[in-house]
């Protein structure tokens, strides 16, 4: 055990570097984001299902929402209010959600998801 | 000793038949719960025109080129379809010009009806512009090739496409013998004229085709090109005696296109 000295400062600048993005970052998380509703979404209170259920599960449901319209051509969705919903990104979310910067970007900017639905679909400018 | 081995064996026999019985209780208790899923948020739309099999006549006799055109337009307006040929759009350069994209287009005769381009052909038929549009075949080579099942057949005979799940590969393309399937060899958007904001566009990398609108029959209307054609298009139910394209056929003599390669397609034209 001659090099006794050398090993520990080496563990202690292996276990620093390790640890480095843990406490560079301490004390500086940033917030989690806050969906902003239009007025329209504001209104009608409830989504096609609650809230939580929405945040939770929306990536599944308009999975589900794109098979159903696609490859069964079912294309009304009876949401928890009893109300009948055109089963339709761009017409039927995009129409209360019209604020696409505020409410979709905000959450998947943070959390880093890229979904690639606008690829294709469309969402209403916003015109100022 | 016998004793405790017959014990064994009754005890064995109950406790195999009570936990048979738990997979009995699961059956009954799949069927409570199914009765309460039952209720499916997804349904069909309502007001949605029906049919055993799609089709359509073309009548080449009430078509020129006028009509020819203001169909084109209705149709490739409804569905964002791009023009890169066009060299007004911010999509446009003489290099690109020849990425054509088109879901109904005009053909003359001969390239239309390769196998009846007959020597001596009326000249009427000779300059005549022909609607081309994708046959939904009843026996699709291009659902046959597709990898993905991206294309597939509907139960109304409509061959449709699920742009999310298509790769481009580009077999289809190859499969289908009436180059009815165009790929999109850039981002379509900045080449589409005027956006349709109910539709969607296509993204760089994916075949697109008629899809014979299933979007207008879905909300009850008949297919945008059948609207503005004056008669001249004729869209109904080929399994059904009754419909106006089965009359149409019955009094007319009708030719399809290739009909020798058994696509059994679904588009008629009456010449």
């Amino acid at each position: 055990m001659n090099d006794r000295n050398y090993i520990i400062i080496g563990l202690v600048v292996f276990f620093a570097l390790l640890t480095f993005p843990v406490w560079y970052n301490l004390g500086s998380a940033s917030s989690a984001p806050e969906v902003v509703l239009t007025e329209k979404a504001k209104e009608a209170k409830i989504c096609i299902e609650d809230a939580d259920f929405m945040r939770r599960e929306h990536m599944q449901i308009l999975n589900n929402w794109r098979d159903k319209v696609v490859r069964e051509d079912k294309r009304t969705y009876s949401g928890k209010d009893g109300k009948e919903y055109d089963v339709s990104l761009s017409n039927t979310c995009m129409d209360c959600h019209s604020n696409k910067a505020d409410f979709c970007d905000k959450c998947h900017t943070y959390t880093a998801v890229d979904p690639y639905c606008w690829d294709c679909h469309t969402y209403p400018e916003v015109t100022k | 000793m016998e004793n405790t081995r017959r014990k064994f064996l009754k005890l064995t026999g109950v406790s195999v038949l009570g936990l048979s019985s738990l997979s009995v209780m699961d059956v009954l208790d799949a069927k409570k719960a199914g009765a309460a899923a039952d209720a499916d948020p997804y349904a069909y739309p309502e007001k949605a025109l029906t049919a055993q099999r799609w089709g359509m006549v073309v009548d080449t006799r009430k078509i020129d080129a006028r009509t020819t055109k203001r169909i084109i337009d209705a149709c490739h307006t409804a569905h964002n379809v791009p023009d890169f040929s066009d060299p007004n759009l911010p999509g446009f350069s003489p290099a690109n010009a020849r990425h054509t994209v088109k879901w109904i287009w005009d053909e003359t005769y001969d390239h239309v009806f390769p196998e009846k381009a007959d020597e001596f052909l009326a000249d009427r038929l000779k300059k005549l512009p022909i609607l081309t549009l994708c046959n939904q075949c009843a026996n699709p080579p291009c659902v046959r090739v597709c990898p993905t099942r991206a294309t597939f057949k509907r139960e109304d005979g409509i061959v449709m496409m699920d742009f999310h799940r298509c790769i481009g590969c580009r077999f289809c393309m190859a499969a289908c013998p009436y180059g009815s399937r165009s790929f999109n060899f850039r981002d379509p958007r900045p080449a589409i004229k005027k956006e349709n904001k109910q539709y969607p566009t296509r993204m760089k990398g994916v075949v697109e085709k008629c899809n014979f609108c299933e979007e207008r029959l879905a909300v009850g209307k008949q297919p945008a090109c059948v609207e503005v054609s004056n008669g001249a298009l004729v869209f109904g139910d080929l399994a059904d005696p009754n419909s106006e394209v089965r009359k149409l056929l019955n009094t007319n003599y009708a030719i399809r296109r290739k009909q020798s390669l058994g696509t059994n397609p679904s588009v008629y034209y009456i010449v």
